[in-house]
């Protein structure tokens, strides 16, 4: 029962994503490997539309990821899923929010939890990008001079200050922009 | 109800015109709950953000649901929350359905590959921003390090990963409180 799969997949990754949008990529990746519901080439394109469309990046990408398992009632029990451990751990925290947010012991947790999370997400952007830039819709090595030159130039324009703070989208439209005047 | 539907609209306008989630949604935030509405106070909606971010799950929905449940219990929680995905799940639900036959126009196919040039600088940049924040120690870089080399070389799954992590963290606090004592 492909929904009842979707629950219990996109559940956990509701519970174990600690650190918001970015912290189910790892999660999404895995799923692409063990269940085969989308391709680690789907990934790509999905954050791709999750970022330049509106919403939380998690959400978009769990409606997504949904309907490549089973259509739209995918995409809606997908998303469902992954909101639901949220809403029961925050109604429990809320009850106890400055007792939680001080406890020693939920600070040790996310203490370990987060240089993790870290590590996870750099290990699931080199796959991705590997993906995305470096493997042709064979699967074989490419290596796309003008692509891997844009993104450096893109990562380097954004260590800028004043560029720092500019938001996502001007990148992504300037993103779009390029690939159709350089043909991508 | 109508509050419920109050919250319900609130919380779609702020998902529905907000791009990227998480921080980048402090200011509709603000403005909506904080300048217009008067739900919650500057210091309330922080504290949510900074709990919000480390309790699992998305943090614009884990934002919602804590302004939901103080303006009316659980229900108002469950009804923000659904607020704040609805416009995620028409928007990608057209999107999805149109993506196959509009990437067959050229011009659309080649705007998707800059986009996903930028995302990859993005993340990057996520990464990095992640490591300056959450890297501050040694113990916390071989924590990133270990995590890192399990999800690359072996086929140990996330979740574990992200188990073992608190439980290594817990580990080292009980170990620096007994040699603090």
């Amino acid at each position: 029962m492909i929904f009842l799969q979707l629950f219990i997949e996109f559940f956990q990754v509701g519970l174990f994503a600690i650190g918001g949008g970015p912290a189910t990529i790892p999660f999404l990746m895995e799923l692409a490997d063990r269940r085969g519901w989308y391709t680690r080439a789907d990934v790509a394109n999905m954050l791709a539309v999750s970022e330049s469309t509106p919403g939380p990046i998690g959400i978009n990408m769990a409606t997504y990821a949904g309907y490549h398992a089973a259509g739209l009632a995918g995409g809606l029990v997908a998303t469902l899923s992954l909101v639901l451990p949220s809403i029961i751990v925050v109604i429990l925290v809320a009850r106890v929010l400055k007792s939680f947010a001080e406890n020693p012991y939920v600070n040790a947790v996310f203490g370990g939890i987060r240089p993790a999370v870290t590590g996870l997400i750099a290990a699931a952007v080199l796959g991705l990008m590997q993906t995305a830039m470096f493997t042709d819709e064979n699967g074989a090595w490419r290596f796309p001079i003008v692509s891997v030159a844009l993104c450096a130039a893109f990562f380097a324009a954004m260590q800028i200050g004043k560029l720092r703070r500019l938001h996502p989208v001007f990148w992504l439209i300037a993103g779009a922009f390029l690939g159709v005047v350089l043909k991508l | 109800m109508k509050e419920y539907l109050e919250l319900y609209a609130a919380f779609f306008r702020i998902g529905g015109l907000t791009f990227g989630g998480g921080l980048a949604m402090l200011p509709m935030l603000r403005y909506e709950l904080e300048e217009k509405k008067q739900w919650v106070t500057e210091d309330e909606l922080l504290d949510y953000y900074a709990i919000g971010q480390c309790t699992p799950g998305i943090i614009a929905v884990n934002v919602a649901t804590f302004v939901g449940y103080k303006k009316k219990g659980l229900p108002g929680g469950i009804v923000a929350t659904l607020g704040m995905v609805s416009p995620s799940l028409l928007i990608i639900s057209v999107i999805a359905v149109f993506l196959e036959q509009i990437m067959q126009y050229p011009a659309v196919g080649h705007a998707i590959e800059g986009i996903k040039v930028v995302v990859c600088a993005l993340l990057l940049q996520t990464v990095l921003t992640m490591a300056k924040k959450n890297l501050s120690d040694l113990i916390g870089i071989l924590t990133a390090l270990a995590a890192f080399m399990l999800a690359v070389f072996s086929p140990v799954p996330t979740v574990c990963i992200v188990l073992l992590a608190g439980a290594a963290g817990v580990c080292f606090y009980l170990w620096e409180r007994r040699k603090g004592a």
